[in-house]
């Protein structure tokens, strides 16, 4: 499904630039410690959206904080000003879950979007979970 | 005093202090008088104005030049594009907004001491305090004719305006004067394309700072700029020229015509207000001020060139600067004292490196001892002057090569002891020029001069809590002026932690406590074939193991060194930077780059037209590389996978111009074309590219490969040259372009092809097992300790007994390689990663792209 079917098919619902759950994608497009990018739409027009997919195995010892396995952050990067965050490494620092830009390497929190080089710097993000294999994000 | 320094100019009114200052002089306000607008007088203000002491004084400043204060040091760049503005000291406004009254072009005529006022031509000013910053003059030797037009001197910016207007109906120039500011003065003429002589009257040029050696390697190497230089030459009179305005007669009656005379001659103190109104005057010049720098009249002190202190004149910038420093606290009651100054100096005359520390000529300490070391080829000269004993440095001199100046002058300003054989200082290394040791600089040493940070800053600093070369930067500041001391800081940090028992961290990141040599060897040992395995047995369990873009890419290197499995393998992938995981390298819009292997950069016609007819189709911009392949950019992530279709349909293979990995073999038509190649250079660069492509290395590897020895493959600026022989093949090592060009060291002679290859799979697998993440084989070579002889011990004498391993292990890579987009696009699951967006199939619309050239480029 393209995003304008998606676009369509929520107006014919009543969309109506509320926040809603939307389905995006599928568990089969994620990238297991890494990201990808899609669209979907926000309150405020459609948006690219980086979704990183850090799966957490239930049987090993993991430090508290770590429980979620998705995250949606803006796809686009402030620095560079390009659309490419969801192809940057992850990983943690200082122990929170971060990307770090592809292009020049400024880390981003991926529970709330913080720069970790700049404070003034925030991404925003989004709800999303899993329900099944399907993935939905709240925008 | 460096350059930086002179010309960093005072803040506009920004960076001022906030508190506002009345203009009117309030009944508190005492009157102070500053004569003299030069870069001393002017630092004595910078004192008054940041330190707060307008609160108590009012000041006003009268300049006899209509400029104000300039950096008079570097008066020749007048003449290479800096105007008065660029040299000025301080912003226009500068002095208006910190309510200090600037007089240009006011001259004092007289000083009444009875009255205290000072007198001009426009009125009567008074004073409490005053201070003579009144400089100097240059001396222009009594010869008649030496008031001629066209006879000039070189002194101020008016000056050298009229040296300009001078020069612009001239062809030739003469600079009386073959002393320092004489040579800056021949440098100032050059700039105007005057054909230039230097006459002196001593035996050679800058006699006060170096011997007959030295000045006589100093005149070979300025001759050779194509300034004529003529020494013993004393002008008894000036008259009119034939061929020229002026011609000069000798004291043998011997003549030069010219169309300029500057004279250069020296300079003398600017006393004459001083002597005018009964201040104490040295014998031969200057006023005589004590250590706060107070004339005889407690009223009155005097700074810069015009005073002197314990029978010197100090004719440097810095020793003003301290002089206008110690007037400063005299002025607000503190207790800076002036204590003399060292007049070691470093410069760049003509370019020439020229250097002078303390008894540069021996002649003050009887029983000193000389070292001297002379290269005529390399035309450098360097002199040691020592104590009797042999233990302490007295003095030095250097022409030619001023690299050894800061080590020597850590000696002489310290005290240090010299080491057993003095003369290793001066004479030429092997490797890196000797340095002293952190732990071996005493406590006063300075570390950082931009930021006047001693060793014992850094050690009080380190003591208040500073736990990093970081958290010294940001206490001390030092390091962030010139930068020229960050080795020097680096070392003095971690000695000093490593002293205090703290562990420099040598750790790779928070993720693992190792280093990447360690993590390798662990790799190797365990046989640990992936990140998560490593970060489970090894990793820091205080950490989410997710690992970082710091340990990440390096694990996955080490991993393809190792194992040489396919990157873009589940395992491996989350492991690489955009450009390995996309395999084609980020560019700043998000597009990417793609670089087939075009190996020793030979290529068929049909692939030539295949890249053009690809590059076309796909709307890409070509441009050849520095290693002789064609890179094509603004290629979007999702029309990778046909472009490579592309390519690999008509024979191309992946370059990895997106790994740390062999980039491109460089080479020069060799023997089967050019008529002075002795070797198939062509043929033995794609039978090298072949071996080693798809290497995963610390760094980007690169080659290069010359078929003789004019080196038309610039192999000598690449981590492995080969140049080659009538016998074989010469090896280079660890040589780089870039930002630190470095020369490659030749590493074995005449090797046969066999002999060459096994060399390199060793050379090249050590570096591998050894260097540091992101780490050239260059840096890599200047870290290692024992230097290129280990080097060699290693790889040539096996010293180690590790080659059979290592070329066993390159083997292997060789072995299993395969062209990662050739196994990436027969593999769906692996496409997948090439989408723009999961759920849309549209191109990334915010990259837009302009034409330019008939080309497209990003807008």
């Amino acid at each position: 499904m393209t995003a304008a079917a998606l676009k369509n098919e929520m107006d014919t619902t009543g969309f109506n630039h509320t926040k809603t759950w939307q389905k995006i994608c599928t568990k089969a497009d994620l990238v297991a410690f890494s990201g990808v990018a899609a669209w979907f739409e926000t309150a405020s027009g459609p948006a690219q959206v980086a979704i990183f997919y850090l799966p957490v195995d239930p049987n090993a010892a993991t430090l508290p904080g770590r429980a979620t396995e998705l995250y949606a952050l803006d796809h686009f990067d402030p620095f560079s000003k390009a659309n490419v965050i969801a192809r940057g490494i992850v990983g943690d620092i200082k122990g929170a879950a971060v990307v770090a830009s592809p292009i020049y390497k400024q880390h981003f929190r991926l529970a709330d979007g913080q720069c970790l080089e700049d404070e003034s710097v925030t991404l925003r993000t989004w709800p999303i979970a899993f329900k099944g294999d399907a993935v939905w994000i709240e925008g | 005093m460096s350059a930086k320094n002179l010309s960093a100019k005072s803040g506009s009114a920004k960076n001022l202090p906030a508190k506002k200052l009345s203009m009117q002089t309030t009944s508190t306000q005492q009157q102070l008088i500053i004569i003299g607008n030069g870069m001393v007088g002017h630092h004595l203000v910078e004192q008054l104005v940041e330190n707060g002491a307008l609160e108590r004084y009012q000041v006003t400043v009268f300049g006899e030049e209509r400029h104000r204060a300039y950096d008079r040091v570097h008066l020749s760049e007048y003449f290479s594009g800096r105007d008065a503005d660029a040299l000025a000291l301080c912003e226009e406004d500068y002095y208006a907004l910190s309510n200090v009254e600037l007089r240009s072009g006011e001259a004092v005529i007289e000083i009444d001491r009875a009255a205290k006022e000072v007198i001009t031509d426009q009125g009567r000013y008074p004073y409490d305090r005053l201070v003579l910053a009144t400089g100097s003059y240059p001396f222009v030797p009594p010869i008649p004719g030496n008031d001629r037009e066209g006879c000039l001197v070189y002194r101020t910016l008016d000056d050298l305006d009229a040296i300009r207007a001078v020069a612009e109906t001239a062809t030739t120039g003469v600079i009386v004067g073959g002393g320092l500011l004489g040579l800056e003065a021949a440098n100032a003429l050059r700039g105007l394309n005057l054909d230039t002589a230097v006459i002196e009257f001593a035996p050679r040029l800058m006699p006060m700072q170096v011997d007959n050696e030295g000045g006589e390697l100093l005149r070979e190497k300025i001759e050779a700029l194509g300034v004529q230089v003529l020494t013993e030459c004393a002008t008894q009179r000036i008259e009119d020229g034939e061929a020229s305005r002026h011609r000069m007669v000798f004291q043998d009656e011997k003549i030069l015509e010219t169309d300029l005379i500057v004279f250069s001659a020296g300079i003398r103190p600017r006393d004459q207000l001083a002597r005018d109104c009964g201040l104490e005057i040295g014998e031969r010049g200057g006023i005589v001020v004590d250590n706060q720098c107070l004339t005889s009249d407690p009223a009155i002190l005097a700074i810069g060139e015009v005073a002197l202190w314990n029978q010197s004149i100090f004719g440097l910038v810095a020793p003003g600067y301290q002089m206008a420093k110690a007037a400063f606290s005299t002025l607000v009651g503190g207790d800076t004292r002036f204590a003399g100054a060292d007049m070691s100096t470093k410069l760049k005359l003509l370019g020439v490196d020229v250097g002078s520390i303390g008894d540069a000529h021996g002649n003050q300490n009887p029983g000193a001892r000389m070292f001297r070391y002379l290269d005529p080829i390399k035309q450098e000269y360097r002199k040691l002057v020592v104590s009797s004993d042999g233990k302490k440095l007295l003095g030095a001199m250097l022409v030619g090569n001023n690299g050894v100046y800061d080590t020597l002058l850590q000696y002489y300003s310290n005290g240090i002891e010299l080491p057993a054989e003095p003369a290793s200082l001066i004479l030429p290394q092997s490797g890196a020029a000797p340095t002293l040791g952190p732990g071996a600089l005493p406590e006063t040493a300075m570390i950082c001069s931009c930021h006047n940070v001693s060793k014992a800053d850094i050690c009080a600093t380190i003591d208040g809590g500073a736990e990093d070369l970081a958290g010294v930067k940001i206490a001390t500041k030092a390091s962030t002026g010139c930068g020229g001391c960050t080795a020097l800081l680096k070392s003095v940090v971690d000695y000093e932690l490593e002293a205090r028992g703290v562990d420099v961290d040598k750790s790779i990141c928070e993720h693992f406590a190792h280093t990447r040599q360690g993590l390798y060897d662990i790799v190797r040992v365990e046989g640990i074939k992936t990140f998560t395995d490593l970060i489970e047995k090894h990793g820091n369990p205080d950490t989410h193991r997710l690992g970082c873009d710091i340990c990440k890419p390096a694990v996955g290197s080490i991993l393809a060194s190792c194992f040489n499995e396919p990157i873009t393998d589940a395992a491996h992938i989350p492991l690489q930077d955009t450009n390995d995981t996309f395999m084609a390298n980020m560019q700043k819009n998000g597009t990417y780059s793609v670089v087939p292997r075009v190996a020793g950069g030979e290529i068929t016609p049909d692939k030539l037209i295949t890249l053009g007819e690809v590059a076309k189709k796909y709307s890409l911009y070509s441009k050849v590389t520095g290693g002789q392949r064609i890179d094509l950019f603004g290629a979007r992530l999702e029309d990778l996978p046909d472009i490579w279709s592309e390519l690999i349909a008509a024979g191309f293979e992946t370059g990895h111009a997106y790994g740390k990995s062999l980039r491109t073999v460089k080479s020069c038509v060799g023997s089967t074309w050019c008529r002075y190649g002795v070797q198939d250079s062509v043929g033995m660069a794609i039978w090298l590219e072949n071996r080693y492509k798809g290497l995963r290395s610390p760094h980007k590897i690169k080659f290069g490969v010359s078929g003789c020895t004019r080196e038309c493959a610039e192999a000598q600026s690449k981590d492995i040259g080969i140049i080659a022989t009538e016998n074989g093949w010469n090896l280079f090592v660890c040589g780089n372009g870039g930002m630190r060009p470095r020369h490659a060291e030749l590493f074995a002679t005449d090797l046969d092809d066999e002999q060459l290859y096994r060399t390199i799979d060793r050379f090249l697998m050590f570096y591998v097992r050894t260097a540091d993440r992101l780490q050239r084989t260059s840096v890599w070579r200047e870290n290692l300790d024992g230097g290129l002889a280990y080097l060699k011990e290693v790889i040539l004498d096996d010293s180690l007994g590790i080659n059979a391993e290592l070329e066993r292990q390159m083997q292997t890579v060789v072995d299993t390689y395969q062209c990662e987009w050739a196994e990436a696009i027969s593999d769906p699951e692996k496409l997948k990663r090439f989408r723009s967006f999961v759920n849309d199939d549209r191109p990334d619309p915010s990259i837009i792209m302009t034409s330019e050239r008939g080309q497209l480029r990003p807008a």
